[in-house]
């Protein structure tokens, strides 16, 4: 690592790299992407494994992990000519906030030493020094600020520290410490780190992600058996993913598909960010160079879609078919006249005016999902702004001095943009009820299927047990219904059209180099795929969608399959598809692989995925091998000719071949555990260094003070928002007890034990063996505080909504936190609340989308957007609420 | 002699993580309708906890079970069969619906059909006993999770009993769940109370069943069980209860709570006991020896004379090779396994391996290794709470049984961690429980493996 100079001390700067160290080095293809270390000599060597080896065909057979004679000393300490050591400068957030600044939360520098040496002509250290100094670990002769102790709780780092932020006794957080590395060095690796959504719904989760990851690492945990770090959230792992993404994304017909972020795409469209305003320079680090000067976290967003980071739909502010036609009138390429009227101002993205009719998303078509009853949080800004319904919004817009600099305000905010929300869905939920359109559809037992998981190594199918009762369709009816009337009618309205897709820089593609040394620059013209999205012109055949819908494309075989970078040539699986679902007989498609019934695209998934077809994960670890240069392909040759078909998982689920779609391998009956090839064959991570990171150099995280791994508080929801301060309480009168008390607690949302997210939730075993209803469990203490018994009617409030539930009073709950089981629809016992006039609300009543910019950061190494891999989460557990008794005559 | 074989059950607590999916699938598969809607032949309880119907373990209050005359002879607490037809119409023990539960349903119907209005529609909940809206105050599994509701930790029949106070503190919390079925009794109190003859002990298997046709709807097994697992179906008039799973264990298949377990706790297998003595061991004066006494007409299935005495009593040669075979035997030759509550003197045949969670969370929590095996057996010893609740759940008070088996399972974890991490076989650790490392480790292939094939 580099050091720089920074407020008149010393930080980490940038890895080095070949191109720092002139010479042959430096001129070598892709010499920004290549990291240094030095040799036990203290020599700076290039390693083979880095991203700058990974898509350049002069380094082919050289990404890999393998150091040949080289054992990099981790500590400079290590080198008996290291004999210069220099203070860094580190932000830490455990601070007060200074007096005035209340506002914003408190932080600080630490000052602390690290061994450095001098390489071509640039103070460097390691990562691993840099790591001791975060951690506080003394060495003998360095300068700094170090802790006197394990029981010095005065400076970050120590298990006394920790103890006045966690309440974890000091000596437990030691003995659990040295249990894990004991047991991880006598175990080879085999100490784990197994949790849920538990951390994964904080605001700072990457910084608390990245805190397990440096232990499990260190400890040497990471891809092994029974060790490293196994997170349940999200992980929904689909095994045969080459042949589901091709399609799920129709990549046999059109590419790329129009994929979105989530939580950004509701944050607009729900107009949350008309509350938000959060200041981004109030999460910046004290040593911050000013990235976030005078920016809203919501124009953090609006940089990132620019770049082409981060993914956003509708991306421009007229619509992209009109785009080529307009392309076409000028006589230009479509993408060149996005880029010209990007430039001259006669384009903008959407995202700069989220509140224009234009830019409204007008039709959504919800399967599978309860945006409303579930997931979506900030719920009442769902209702108020996208749907128009009553709602119970409490919160007050951003005041004009706080806005976002880089969106555009409309005095007159949106209600109701939605003009048709549909649903396919087999239960009465939430998201149902306040639907224009319901379409019954059948469950599990009623329609063939294919499921897969990160929690065991099968594929499994589904086989209806009865034909889909009275008017409900499988989903594979619906949307093949629905593809029939959309083509007939598109013969009129809409014929075919070209259309400009603006396509993220993509993870591992060479789209990951567009920003060397992770410094975003501004002073580059606009480059699609380097300084901007990639536009892609793709035709849509409109009037034969259906029929395309049921007939194989012709780009598989022309195109092959990219996965991770890998790409498949499925010749022999087309030919034998082909015999297998029969080929389309008539029409423009004739000749094609059928796919015009459930079963057939199950088995097309299968018969394109290297998980089910070992033909497949052979000749992509052969692809693999000469890019690696490692011996890989024997991980699956073993069933080189196993193929496994729909009927086969129907008579038992199967289990999966090792491919190297993922990163565990199955050999030899062997269980799943991801980085296992990265481990075994030195296969690199798909990161800068190729190597698993401790240190993230982007300028980005630099001015969030989050190079290395850190602690960061919960936000501070009193300061930042003007809600109660957590833990007071307020005398507020009131009809029901002359003395009302109300108080203020850290709300969180875990998963519930009587349902599967809303599934199930209103099922009447499920309820008989809970409380029946929405609960919100809560301490002894704070029931206290405010008058409440066990099973009383309570009210929560802040200022996204409110909730009507009742308590459950118990020890085993902390005083100061309360929890309500998340995915609770307003369908079951839910009554009028007091304080809205309306219907109580769902969990996420309460929560609001918040963006955090580090998870924005796009093209650059494994800061890159992938569909399911990167992008900004949702977050609601730094949320607080306001509880009182309300009264016990509860309507409905 | 006289051998007769039972189906048993073992479920081993350390397992459990209160999923209900037990309750859930035997509900649906016995009790999912109409009469019985508040019947669960199988629950979970949070212990501590009042239980399900609430504080059944109260016989003074409720009368189920033995008691033991000054004479050493067995008389139910209910009284005989004079004091029983005193008072035939109207039964004072029996518990009350809101002991169970008022059982409820909601309005699903408004979420379809919901006239226009000007909230959201939702469907409340009514009573399905009246019809009638309803707040919902109680329910099969009030206190899940809650390690004694503050509200009713005074109703713990358990916690009254213990000279210890179990303090409502968070940092001092413990908890743990207790799956329940009719315990299949080798001397039934229930059917001792049926005044119709309609509750018997099947005699090849010793499951307890209602003969529908016979059943006059008394209730007396309700009260006479002092587990209060048989229930009275309202639409039929007549008494219904856990089978056992037969139509299941017939064919050679577990019962429906064990197939759906998640965590693997639930061990089934045939048990040989000596039907002479059962009297006998259930009248033993002390109630801290009836564990013992219990144990010792349990017989060894492997003893000649016992295999002799088996195939004079027509028991077929494939049952006493199940015998041998049956994982019920073999823990119980671990001296892990213990019966609920055998002072009601019932001779209860679903029996638990207690959970030694409990205790190795207070060892973890005050800062040491729970896992060694040092530290586990001073804990063990000294610790009162929670063992002297396992006690009383589970040994009449002694804590001795219960000392026992949490040592062996103690061990078993310290033995197994040397295996696995050091490669050490460490028999010290193995003797200092009575065992042998092999014992040791085939006790940990039942326990931990638990292998389909090998707990069924």
């Amino acid at each position: 690592m580099t050091l720089e100079p920074n407020g008149g001390g010393l930080v980490p700067g940038k890895f080095l790299t070949a191109s720092d160290l002139g010479g042959e080095a430096a001129t070598a293809p892709r010499a920004e992407f290549k990291t240094v270390l030095l040799d036990q000599s203290g020599a700076p060597v290039v390693p083979n494994g880095s991203l700058g080896h990974r898509f350049t065909p002069e380094d082919e057979g050289s990404w890999n992990l393998d150091l040949g004679d080289v054992t990099p000393p981790l500590s400079l300490a290590d080198l008996a000519d290291t004999n210069e050591s220099v203070e860094v400068l580190l932000p830490r957030f455990d601070l007060p906030p200074e007096a005035g600044s209340e506002h914003a939360g408190g932080s600080g520098v630490v000052v602390r030493g690290v061994p450095v040496r001098r390489v071509a002509g640039k103070l460097v250290t390691t990562v691993f020094d840099l790591l001791l100094a975060q951690y506080g670990v003394a060495r003998a002769g360095l300068p700094g600020e170090w802790p006197s102790g394990y029981d010095d709780p005065t400076t970050p780092g120590t298990p006394a520290w920790q103890e006045e932020i966690t309440s974890v006794p000091a000596e437990q957080a030691a003995r659990l410490g040295r249990e894990f590395a004991d047991n991880a060095e006598r175990s080879g690796g085999r100490s784990m780190i197994l949790m849920g959504a538990g951390t994964n719904h904080w605001f700072h989760s990457d910084t608390i992600y990245r805190t397990f990851l440096a232990l499990t690492t260190m400890t040497g945990c990471q891809g092994v058996n029974g060790g490293g770090w196994a997170h349940y959230v999200g992980q929904e792992k689909v095994r045969p993913l080459t042949g589901y993404s091709q399609y799920a994304t129709a990549a046999d017909w059109i590419r790329p598909p129009r994929q979105n972020i989530g939580t950004a795409f509701w944050y607009l469209a729900t107009d949350q960010w008309r509350y938000d305003g959060l200041p981004a320079d109030q999460l910046a680090s004290p040593l911050a160079r000013g990235v976030f000067q005078d920016r809203t976290t919501a124009d953090c967003l609006v940089e990132s879609v620019k770049r082409g980071w981060m993914p956003a739909h509708p991306t421009f502010s007229r619509n992209p078919l009109d785009l080529c036609d307009e392309a076409e009138a000028a006589g230009k390429e479509p993408a060149q006249h996005v880029v010209d009227s990007l430039t001259d101002g006669s384009l903008s993205y959407a995202v700069e005016d989220p509140d224009a009719p234009e830019n409204f998303p007008r039709v959504i078509d919800i399967w599978r999902a309860n945006v409303l009853g579930s997931s979506g949080k900030g719920n009442e800004y769902f209702l108020k702004h996208l749907l128009g319904t009553e709602s119970a919004v409490r919160a007050s817009e951003t005041p004009e001095d706080a806005r976002p600099r880089d969106i555009r305000w409309r005095d007159d905010a949106p209600i109701g943009k939605l003009d048709l929300l549909m649903t396919a869905d087999f239960r009465m939920t939430s998201t149902t009820l306040f639907s224009d359109l319901v379409l019954p559809a059948a469950t599990w037992y009623e329609k063939y299927d294919l499921s897969s998981t990160d929690m065991h190594p099968f594929i499994h199918s589904f086989s209806p047990a009865i034909n889909p009762p009275w008017q409900t369709r499988t989903d594979f009816d619906i949307f093949g219904s629905l593809a029939e009337r959309f083509s007939q009618l598109a013969r009129t309205h809409l014929g075919v059209r070209r259309d400009i897709v603006a396509a993220p820089l993509q993870h591992d593609t060479a789209d990951v180099m567009a920003t060397p040394h992770g410094v975003p620059r501004d002073d580059l013209p606009l480059i699609p795929g380097q300084t901007m999205a990639k536009l892609i012109v793709v035709e849509r055949d409109y009037p034969n969608l259906a029929e395309q819908w049921k007939a194989l494309g012709p780009l598989t075989a022309k195109l092959g399959m990219t996965t991770k970078a890998v790409t498949y040539r499925p010749d022999v699986e087309i030919e034998r598809l082909a015999r297998l679902n029969g080929t389309v007989a008539s029409g423009p498609f004739a000749g094609s692989v059928r796919l015009d019934s459930d079963k057939r695209a199950c088995e097309l998934i299968l018969a394109f995925s290297g998980t089910s077809n070992g033909r497949l994960a052979v000749q992509g670890f052969r692809e693999l091998e000469k890019r690696t240069g490692q011996r890989l392909a024997h991980l699956a040759e073993d069933h080189e000719g196993a193929h496994i078909t729909f009927s086969d998982v129907q008579v038992q689920p199967r289990s999966v071949i090792t491919s190297p779609e993922w990163s565990g391998s199955e050999h030899g009956g062997r269980r799943y555990t991801a980085f296992a090839i990265n481990v075994e064959h030195l296969k690199p991570w798909h990161t800068l260094t190729g190597r698993q990171h401790f240190y993230l150099d982007h300028d980005w995280m630099e001015d969030l003070g989050e190079n290395l791994p850190t602690f960061r508080p919960p936000l501070d929801m009193h300061r930042l928002f003007g809600d109660g301060r957590p833990g007071t309480t307020r005398r507020i009168g009131g009809p029901y007890a002359a003395q009302q008390t109300e108080v203020t607690v850290r709300y969180l949302t875990p998963h519930s034990k009587w349902s599967i997210h809303s599934e199930y939730q209103d099922n009447l075993f499920m309820l008989s063996l809970s409380r029946g209803g929405p609960t919100i469990w809560m301490s002894a203490e704070d029931a206290r505080k405010v008058d409440v018994r066990d099973n009383d009617w309570i009210e929560a409030y802040n200022r996204n909504g409110v909730v009507v539930a009742r308590a459950i009073v118990s020890h085993r709950m902390p005083e100061g936190t309360v929890f309500m089981y998340h995915a609770k629809d307003r369908t079951v016992d839910v009554p009028i609340a007091e304080t809205s006039g309306q219907r109580g609300g769902i969990h996420n009543s309460l929560t609001r989308i918040l963006l955090k910019p580090s998870h924005l950061i796009g093209g650059y190494a494994q800061l890159a957007w992938a569909f399911n891999y990167l992008g900004p989460t949702g977050n609601q557990r730094d949320e607080i609420t306001t509880i009182r008794r309300r009264s016990q005559e509860v309507e409905y | 002699m006289r051998v007769m074989a039972q189906m048993s059950m073992i479920m081993n607590l350390d397992k459990c993580i209160g999923c209900h999916t037990c309750s859930v699938t035997c509900k649906q598969a016995w009790t999912n309708r109409t009469g019985v809607e508040y019947v669960w032949f199988n629950n979970v309880e949070t212990r501590p906890g009042v239980g399900y119907p609430r504080g059944y373990e109260d016989q003074e209050k409720w009368g189920g079970g033995w008691v033991r005359t000054k004479r050493g002879r067995l008389k139910l607490r209910s009284g005989g069969r004079l004091a029983k037809l005193s008072r035939i119409f109207s039964n004072p023990k029996l518990p009350g619906i809101h002991d169970y539960y008022e059982p409820w349903t909601y309005d699903y119907d408004m979420l379809i059909n919901a006239p226009r209005t000007a909230h959201t529609p939702v469907a409340r909940p009514k009573s399905l006993l009246t019809g009638e809206d309803m707040k919902i105050s109680w329910s099969a599994n009030w206190d899940d999770n809650l390690g004694g509701s503050l509200e009713t930790m005074q109703d713990d029949p358990i916690l009254t009993k213990m000279s210890e106070e179990v303090q409502a503190e968070f940092e001092k919390a413990f908890m743990f769940y207790l799956p329940r079925i009719c315990e299949h009794c080798l001397n039934p109190s229930c059917v001792a109370s049926c005044p119709s003859g309609a509750m018997y002990k099947r005699e090849e298997d010793g499951i307890v069943l209602v003969d529908q046709d016979q059943c006059r709807g008394w209730r007396m097994c309700v009260s006479g069980c002092p587990y209060k697992k048989v229930y009275f179906n309202h639409r039929t008039g007549k008494a219904e209860k856990c089978t056992f799973c037969y139509p299941r264990i017939e064919v050679g298949l577990p019962t429906v709570c064990s197939e759906t377990c998640v965590g693997r706790l639930r061990y089934l297998g045939l048990v040989l006991y000596d039907a002479d003595r059962v009297s006998e061991a259930a009248s033993v004066e002390d109630d801290k020896a009836l564990l013992q006494a219990q144990r010792d007409i349990i017989l060894d299935p492997h003893d000649p004379a016992v295999i002799e005495g088996a195939r004079a009593g027509g028991i077929p040669e494939d049952w006493i090779e199940a015998a041998q075979r049956s994982p019920i035997w073999k823990l119980m030759q671990y001296e892990v396994a213990l019966p609920l509550h055998p002072e009601y003197r019932t001779m209860p045949m679903v029996w638990y391996i207690p959970p030694l969670s409990p205790v190795v969370d207070v060892v973890t929590g005050s800062g040491n290794d729970g896992e060694d095996a040092r530290t586990l057996f001073a804990a063990i010893d000294k610790l009162r709470i929670p063992i002297g609740y396992l006690a009383e759940l589970f040994t009449a008070g002694d804590v001795a049984p219960v000392d026992a088996s949490l040592r062996r399972l103690a061990a078993m974890r310290s033995y197994m961690r040397g295996v696995s991490i050091d490669d050490v076989r460490d028999e010290r650790i193995a003797n200092a429980v009575g065992m042998t490392g092999t014992e040791i480790e085939e006790m940990y292939r039942l326990l931990a493996i638990a292998k389909y094939e090998e707990r069924y």
